[in-house]
């Protein structure tokens, strides 16, 4: 089920409190986030985000098209590189 | 004949469900249509008028994305998610299921015809 509007989206208060921060300073550093639950506003535009997905930290640039968005959704968690011994599937690509 | 939006209507069916051969209409749409236009549900399409088809032509074209203008929008969309390297867009590169699905079996939708893998067979 969607969320209910009047809550408005959801961007965990420490996240939050570092963009505005960079956006203040300026700075173009990327901000290193764990909050992969949280939406992309369009305050984020134009900074980039270190995300972690559980292992490492995936740098992601936000722009007008990923808003809405939730973070992780941009650093993927899982590392697949096809079964043992399947040549089929590297054809297939 | 009943040409609408590029589309040959089955002649000999009822309009409202005549209508929903159009892609991108289906049955609610197809009805708001007659709503729309006062053509009755149980109408075939033989026997419409010009001017009734007109009428529908007109209300599809005002209101509607149909057809290749709402096949390309689809692909657009997909496409969008492709180049920004979310999870939906990742999932429709590699043409797995993109809503969670799981894979381990069935999929097959998705994934196409079984390949089989592997030197099990004796």
């Amino acid at each position: 089920m969607a969320r209910s509007l009047k809550k408005g989206p959801f961007v965990d208060d420490h996240l939050m409190k570092k963009v505005l921060k960079a956006k203040e300073e300026n700075s173009n550093k990327p901000i290193k986030t764990w909050s992969r639950r949280s939406t992309i506003t369009p305050d984020m535009i134009g900074l980039t985000f270190n995300i972690h997905n559980g292992r490492n930290f995936i740098p992601v640039y936000i722009s007008e098209n990923h808003i809405g968005y939730k973070m992780g959704e941009f650093a993927p968690t899982r590392t697949f590189k096809g079964h043992k011994g399947s040549v089929q599937k590297k054809i297939g690509k | 004949m009943a040409r609408i939006a590029g589309v040959d209507l089955p002649k000999k069916k009822r309009l409202e469900y005549g209508l929903t051969y159009i892609y991108g209409i289906g049955l609610t749409t197809s009805r708001a249509i007659l709503n729309a236009t006062g053509i009755s549900f149980d109408k075939r399409v033989h026997e419409l008028n010009e001017d009734e088809i007109a009428a529908i032509r007109n209300e599809i074209q005002g209101k509607y994305i149909v057809e290749g203008d709402l096949r390309k929008n689809v692909a657009m969309d997909i496409k969008a998610l492709m180049d920004m390297g979310s999870y939906r867009g990742l999932r429709h590169r590699k043409g797995l299921p993109v809503r969670g699905q799981k894979t381990k079996t069935n999929a097959r939708t998705r994934k196409g015809k079984k390949k089989t893998v592997g030197a099990k067979a004796k």
